[in-house]
């Protein structure tokens, strides 16, 4: 520690270089911090899905709809200790931009299948004695400013009465609460036999069916089972972990993860030479005093330690500043709650980033240093006489 | 390190060469001196006669080609890179022509430089430093930095953070060959006060005639070998 001093006056020797190179290692690390919250965004569902739920769909296409009359031959299959459907309803209030995932459900098989949402006894009961009720996630509430009881019409193009209205009604009976910080909690449930008996098209037809199975060790061949059990039918499924299906949504992108991980790679290699080069300039300007300190008797070992300490600081205190503005950003929840209901850095990209920040410190300090600690001392005093 | 009336430094038959290209140049040759505990010794000698290299391999700063420099009954040229700067730290107080203090610290800083490297609380580090100063006459001019001193104070601070070890041996390197006749003067009392009556043995390089008188001793040195007029 009482070498921390003479660290840090090195730093502040060219106060505009240094908050050059401070600033744009933070930018680099509040780029690091956006998109890991981005990438959490677009693919954060494929990591809480759970190993022991399956998703069943249409064979050909997630958008091909299936019987729900095959809930109960799926119930009969031996493994499988639960099933609920699900279609994707796209409802939109009011205007087109205030699109939210809004889906039909069976109240109780659903709440059963995800204890990840979570709802009052009161309000449960209340979905389940209101035909057009439904169950509003405490996001999607506060950005409307909803509040239980309220009456809302929502709209959704692809799902039409018989008389051709694309106009639905239903009644906030309540809210749910995320179980888990990485859980959405902008999500519109109503009840399916509402929606069944007042649409006009593709009766008695689910996008998808989850599926609990009660070992998940044994998952791919209850999978094999079910999709066996529909084989040559006129609605085919296929079955697979829920992370897959999720990780597929999220990849009609593309590679979220690899594009991320291109656009990173390109901005820490350019801070790299940025703060590399910054960090060898001044150890360079700095020969004879480096000198100096060897003549008073600091040995190459912690000559060495010190340019590395000083680059170390360099690219934590730009790391920290970066990645705890990101970190500020996101905690006030998402800017665009329609596109990205879920997005905040996670605790886990924010030690990845220490990390980072670490040994960039570490890759740009260690040339300078060891040149540092090679500096012959009376070589390094000639120069300066 | 050793006690008064004895040798504080040996060196004997010490050769010093450097390779420049393909030309080798021989610096110091078979050079031998002694030095008592305690005294004031003037190095003179025109430009390359080795004066600076000579000083080098006493404080540790460089090892000879051949040749053996014992300081203090230890063989300096023997020891490791690690072992020699530790040395330094305990018993070499070096003063510059050109100062050398780091320009982002204040003089207290500068000064406690060399007691970062010692086992002594931050206290301990304050109470060395000011004590230094004082001595230097510098007690005012603790928080000023370098650029705010005179050249004549920024040696002062030199010399503080040369003493603040309480070295037995102090090796400048023509401390007043940067400053004016009257700021020369004062550093030239200064160190003569130091070894007068501090008991330090001060080794000075330099040019000046006028310095050297203040030596208690002067020795040449012309291409690499003491002349005949010194005593070695």
């Amino acid at each position: 520690m009482k070498f921390l001093y003479l660290v840090a006056c090195n730093l502040r020797r060219k106060k505009l270089r240094t908050l050059l190179t401070l600033l744009s290692i933070g930018i680099a690390f509040f780029l690091f911090g956006l998109l890991g919250a981005l990438k959490l965004a677009l693919t954060g569902d494929v990591s809480i899905a759970n190993a022991d739920r399956l998703m069943t769909r249409h064979k050909v296409s997630i958008i091909q709809m299936i019987p729900i009359s095959y809930q109960a031959r799926i119930a009969a299959i031996p493994g499988v200790s639960g099933v609920t459907a699900q279609t994707w309803f796209g409802g939109i209030y009011q205007d087109p931009k205030n699109f939210f995932a809004s889906m039909p459900v069976e109240p109780d098989e659903f709440l059963k299948m995800y204890p990840e949402f979570v709802v009052s006894d009161a309000h449960r009961q209340a979905w389940r004695t209101t035909r057009n009720g439904a169950i509003v996630g405490r996001t999607l509430m506060e950005r409307f400013n909803w509040k239980v009881g309220d009456r809302i019409p929502l709209s959704a193009p692809i799902w039409r009465h018989a008389d051709g209205r694309d106009a639905w009604e239903f009644e906030i009976v309540g809210t749910y609460e995320a179980a888990r910080k990485s859980v959405d909690t902008s999500q519109f449930f109503f009840r399916y036999d509402y929606f069944d008996e007042g649409r006009g098209q593709n009766k008695g037809t689910i996008s998808w069916f989850a599926v609990r199975v009660s070992d998940a060790a044994r998952a791919d061949a209850i999978s094999a089972a079910l999709d066996r059990e529909f084989a040559n039918s006129a609605y085919e499924t296929k079955t697979e972990p829920e992370a897959a299906m999720m990780q597929g949504f999220a990849q009609q992108v593309g590679d979220i993860g690899a594009i991320i991980t291109g656009i990173l790679g390109a901005v820490f290699f350019t801070i790299l030479l940025v703060s590399g080069n910054t960090i060898t300039q001044g150890v360079r300007e700095r020969t004879e005093e480096i000198g100096v300190l060897k003549a008073l008797g600091f040995t190459n070992t912690l000559v060495l330690g010190l340019v590395l300490a000083e680059s170390c600081l360099l690219a934590v205190l730009g790391g920290v500043g970066g990645l705890g503005a990101a970190w500020l950003m996101t905690i006030g929840g998402s800017p665009l709650p329609s596109l990205l209901p879920v997005f905040y850095v996670p605790t886990p990209h924010l030690m990845l980033g220490a990390g980072l920040m670490v040994a960039l410190g570490l890759i740009t300090g260690a040339l300078p240093a060891l040149q540092a600690m090679r500096l012959g001392v009376s070589e390094a005093l000639r120069r300066q006489a | 390190m050793t006690t008064d009336q004895s040798p504080l430094i040996r060196i004997a038959d010490v050769d010093k060469t450097y390779r420049r290209g393909a030309e080798e140049i021989r610096v110091l040759a078979g050079l031998s001196l002694t030095v008592q505990c305690g005294e004031f010794l003037a190095l003179m000698g025109p430009s390359g006669s080795g004066k600076s290299t000579l000083l080098n391999l006493l404080g540790g700063l460089d090892r000879p080609t051949r040749g053996t420099v014992e300081i203090g009954g230890e063989r300096i040229d023997a020891l490791s890179d690690r072992r020699l700067a530790g040395w330094r730290a305990r018993h070499v107080g070096l003063v510059f022509q050109f100062y050398n203090l780091l320009p982002v610290m204040t003089a207290e800083r500068n000064v406690e430089l060399p007691l970062l490297l010692t086992h002594l609380s931050k206290a301990d580090r304050r109470k060395h430093v000011a004590t230094a100063l004082a001595i230097v006459g510098l007690a005012h001019r603790t928080s000023h930095y370098p650029r705010q001193l005179s050249g004549g104070e920024q040696q002062r601070v030199g010399i503080a953070r040369a003493i603040v070890t309480d070295p037995t041996l102090l090796l400048c390197d023509e401390p007043t060959g940067d400053l004016d006749r009257k700021s020369g003067d004062e550093i030239l009392s200064l160190l003569q006060t130091l070894n007068r009556e501090q008991g330090k043995t001060i080794i000075m390089v330099t040019h000046d005639p006028h310095a050297s008188s203040r030596a208690s001793r002067t020795v040449h040195l012309d291409k690499g070998q003491l002349s005949a007029a010194a005593p070695a």
